[in-house]
């Protein structure tokens, strides 16, 4: 299987070089023309050249297939499994071996490159020379990764010397299920940008007339974006459940690598419309998509070549100098081509206020262009101090809650002061009649606020965390209240127009106008997700040794320890405790939390006993046991309102295929106009 | 900021501020925030004109003292830094790091039996007990384990570069923008007049058609 896995990728590549030369050369001959003695005609050059990248798409599942095969098969001669699986892995975490280490990775990575150019291959009919362009770009970024996986990291090496019996299975942290979801879903994100990428590239180069070009990619970026959303929250979720500190988000430089190319490509989703609109910042969009694609490639140097130390160390190598050298001619051919066709890119209108919805976008995209900025200089300042100081120094949360924290609510403040705003102009009278509600509910929500208790300051201290979270709440509900006006108003005319019910009138503004919308739906699942993270600054713990029947108490709940045993399977051995959680003296649930350790790498693992519920989610780790008495050590944490954070993520992808689908034609529209 | 160090700050400041609220001769903070009504002038001080009254003048005057209030009421609570032992070793614990290498917080480390995060903690108390201020407890972790115990970097030398860097990017880019935009707003201005006279419907209806057909469906 081995040998056929590398025979796969080797015609795969030979397959993408052929696309790539072939399609480069029949766009070439169409556009200049093409020589004489040359007897096949551009069109069926550009179509073999087509035909040769859904070709290669079928030899890299070839590959992909021989690798999960091997795992399936327990072939320890390939080095690769050897390293990342073993006999007594479970089904499905063999399966997801296939992204746990560096060559797996990047074979993932070039099969759902190639998956998209086979479904952009196949709808090429909706502007054939557009999707040829798109095509061959895909083929050079395909043939990239195919020569790594080819010649520098290939996942069919085999293993030299004597071939153990059992593999060294696969790291702890990775045997978790959302695991076999998150980094498909992440890298799904990742890889969709090189779409939008190659239609905006390919538009550049071929000078697209009209912004047809613009619609094609605003909707694989939203697609690639959904992605990159949920992969993202799926690693929250992942590290919330099983790295056992009670957090979600720990400004890792991996995780923050992948939020820089969701907040690029978020600016891009909201400037795009300016130049649907109004054909402006042309430039600005076409850069914000080259940017987005360059921070997928950095995101993905950083996870594989180490550059910065982090919690995905399991997948590092030296692969990194290759990435910079590609890196540096995506940007090289970027420059080139904006310079070249400068007089393409000139906006035919421009800004005329400063209070307009054009400049809440431009302001919105300066915003989240900054947050960019803000995460990509933590992450590369300690290499940067190494550099010129010549120590490292840490970067972490204090860090990023001084700058990023203050920013993403001036963010969350345009998402509801945008909206509000009319295009190009708007008069006091307006502002007034607009903001008058959502200042009414920011106060009110201040006011509770402090009635209730969450208060800038604890006694005489003045407390940052308990600061933004009064912020963010009573941001959270002038946005909401906001985007409820917007709906309330149009749903409004509607039903007075057409004599409907509110909801009914509702649903059916929100069918004439999916986008903006579905979009304001979003927006209410990004202020349901920032409610949720502003309850982290209430979080609180304790820890504590039980021996049997000792209770601990956090917040309502009383845990008390009815057992502590062990247990083990093929895979791994186990310790664990039995808490019996009581609420108000009545026993309400039972929770286990567990420490693993895993018999193949012999590394220790926590599985977190989590109780959730929409005020606070109950938390409890299984700390191991003090050696000297034996018994377990548990840490158990209240974490008020981390279940608004997923239950946003369900909000915003419910506003994402709502935004996706067509907007219902006003009827006279529909029965056809001459 | 201690409130004394506030009131230091205040009374360089205040006497620069035009309109600053004085009582007997030092500069209020309150008043400053939420003026008395006046009702009559005293001295050289013309009355405003009644047009003045929803000018645009006007209209800023009070829109910066109802931003100056906020600021003030910030700061205030930024200033109030009273400190006890177990918050200032909860404050500590988060601004240092664990050295077993487990890249967390020390007052996050759960690592049971981790051979670092506890001798750091007691470290941490006894720096607090001896009465060493913060910058002396963090400065001689840094010098014992390296500046990457530090969660953030430091304030001071190439550091402080961390934290300009961010600021001075955003402000940059915000001014650029404004002023952008107040010259592409001029610049529209210019070109709507000249274009009110030589505009001709028929090229804007098929501009317009032309837009309408290559893409756009609505959006926002």
């Amino acid at each position: 299987m081995a040998a056929f896995g590398s025979f796969a990728l080797l015609i795969a590549l030979a397959l993408a070089a052929y696309n790539l030369l072939a399609g480069a050369l029949a766009l070439r001959w169409l556009a200049a023309g093409q020589p004489r003695w040359i007897q096949i005609s551009p069109e069926r050059l550009a179509d073999t050249a087509r035909r040769a990248g859904i070709a290669g798409f079928a030899a890299i599942t070839a590959a992909a297939f021989a690798l999960v095969w091997s795992v399936f098969a327990n072939d320890f001669s390939i080095t690769y499994i050897l390293e990342h699986s073993n006999r007594a892995l479970p089904a499905a975490y063999k399966f997801s071996a296939l992204w746990s280490g560096q060559e797996g990775s990047l074979l993932l990575w070039a099969w759902l490159l190639g998956a998209y150019g086979f479904v952009l291959r196949l709808t090429h009919k909706r502007d054939v020379k557009l999707y040829a362009y798109a095509g061959a770009i895909l083929a050079a970024i395909q043939v990239f990764f195919l020569a790594v996986l080819n010649f520098a990291a290939p996942p069919f090496a085999l293993f030299k010397g004597a071939i153990p019996d059992d593999g060294n299975g696969l790291n702890p942290l990775l045997q978790y299920p959302e695991m076999v979801i998150h980094p498909p879903m992440l890298y799904l994100g990742y890889v969709g940008f090189s779409v939008p990428f190659a239609f905006a590239l390919g538009a550049l180069m071929m000078r697209y007339p009209g912004e047809k070009w613009i619609k094609i990619t605003r909707i694989w970026t939203m697609v690639t974006w959904l992605f990159l959303t949920c992969g993202i929250f799926l690693g929250m979720h992942w590290a919330y459940a099983v790295l056992g500190w009670g957090g979600y988000w720990g400004w890792d430089p991996v995780e923050n690598a992948s939020f820089m190319p969701w907040l690029t490509g978020t600016a891009f989703l909201h400037s795009v419309m300016m130049q649907e609109k109004k054909g402006m910042m042309k430039s600005w969009n076409v850069w914000l998509i080259f940017s987005t694609f360059l921070l997928t490639l950095l995101g993905t140097l950083l996870t594989r070549a180490g550059l910065v130390s982090s919690v995905h160390a399991f997948a590092q190598s030296s692969i990194g100098a290759w990435f910079v050298v590609f890196m540096g001619m995506v940007l090289a051919v970027c420059i080139f081509t904006t310079i070249l066709q400068r007089s393409h890119l000139k906006s035919e209108h421009q800004v005329e206020s400063l209070v307009s919805r054009e400049s809440s976008f431009l302001f919105n995209n300066l915003v989240l262009l900054t947050a960019c900025f803000v995460i990509l200089w933590g992450t590369l300042f300690p290499i940067l101090s190494e550099y010129v100081e010549g120590s490292k120094v840490t970067v972490g949360a204090p860090f990023y809650n001084a700058v990023a924290v203050p920013i993403g609510l001036f963010l969350l403040f345009l998402t509801g002061v945008g909206p509000l705003l009319p295009w190009r102009a708007t008069s006091l009278k307006s502002i007034r009649r607009n903001f008058v509600l959502p200042v009414i509910a920011l106060w009110v929500v201040v006011i509770v606020c402090l009635a209730v208790g969450v208060r800038p300051w604890k006694g005489s201290v003045f407390d940052q965390g308990n600061f933004y979270a009064l912020v963010a709440f009573a941001l959270a509900a002038a946005v909401l209240t906001a985007i409820l006006s917007e709906f309330v108003r149009g749903a409004a005319v509607i039903a007075k127009q057409s004599g409907r019910n509110l909801l009914a009138a509702t649903w059916l503004l929100t069918r004439r106008n999916t986008r903006r919308y579905g979009g304001y739906i979003i927006h209410i699942g990004v202020v349901i997700i920032v409610v949720g993270l502003a309850g982290s600054a209430f979080n609180r713990s304790v820890e504590n040794e039980m021996a049997l029947h000792d209770k601990i108490s956090i917040g309502p709940y009383t845990l008390e320890q009815i057992g502590a045993t062990q247990d083990s399977n093929l895979n791994f051995n186990s310790e664990y405790a039995l808490l019996d959680v009581y609420k108000g003296g009545k026993k309400q649930f039972q929770m286990a939390p567990e420490k693993r350790v895993y018999l193949a790498s012999e590394q220790p693992q926590t599985m977190v006993a989590i109780h959730s519920t929409p005020s606070w989610d109950l938390y409890v780790v299984y700390e191991g046991t003090n050696p000297d008495t034996g018994q377990p050590i548990i840490k158990a944490f209240l974490n008020p309102l981390v279940g608004w954070i997923w239950a946003g993520l369900v909000v915003l992808v419910f506003g994402t295929l709502v935004a996706l689908v067509p907007s219902q034609k006003p009827a006279a529209q529909k029965g056809g106009q001459p | 900021m201690k409130p004394s160090r506030l009131f230091a700050f205040w009374m360089k400041v205040a006497p620069w501020i035009k309109g600053t609220p004085w009582i007997k001769g030092t500069p209020c903070p309150i008043l400053f925030a939420f003026p008395p009504r006046r009702t009559k002038r005293v001295g050289n001080h013309e009355p405003k004109p009644a047009s003045y009254l929803g000018s645009t003048s006007a209209r800023f005057s009070y829109w910066m003292k109802a931003v100056q209030a906020c600021a003030l009421a910030v700061a205030v609570c930024f200033s109030l830094g009273a400190t006890d032992a177990s918050s200032r070793f909860n404050d500590l614990g988060h601004r240092l790091m664990c050295t077993c290498g487990c890249a967390q917080m020390l007052g996050e480390c759960n690592h049971v039996g981790c051979p670092e995060s506890g001798r750091e903690r007691d470290e941490l108390s006894a720096g607090i007990a001896a009465g060493k201020s913060d910058k002396e407890i963090l400065a001689s972790f840094a010098a014992k384990y390296g500046a990457t115990v530090l969660a953030a970097p430091t304030t001071e030398g190439f550091n402080l570069v961390a934290w300009i860097a961010p600021f001075a990017v955003f402000g940059a880019a915000l001014l650029g923008a404004v002023l952008l935009v107040r010259r592409w707003a001029n610049v529209s201005v210019g070109k709507s007049q000249t274009a009110a006279q030589v505009s001709d419907p028929a090229t804007d209806a098929l501009k317009e058609k032309i837009r309408r057909e290559t893409g756009s469906d609505g959006g926002f």
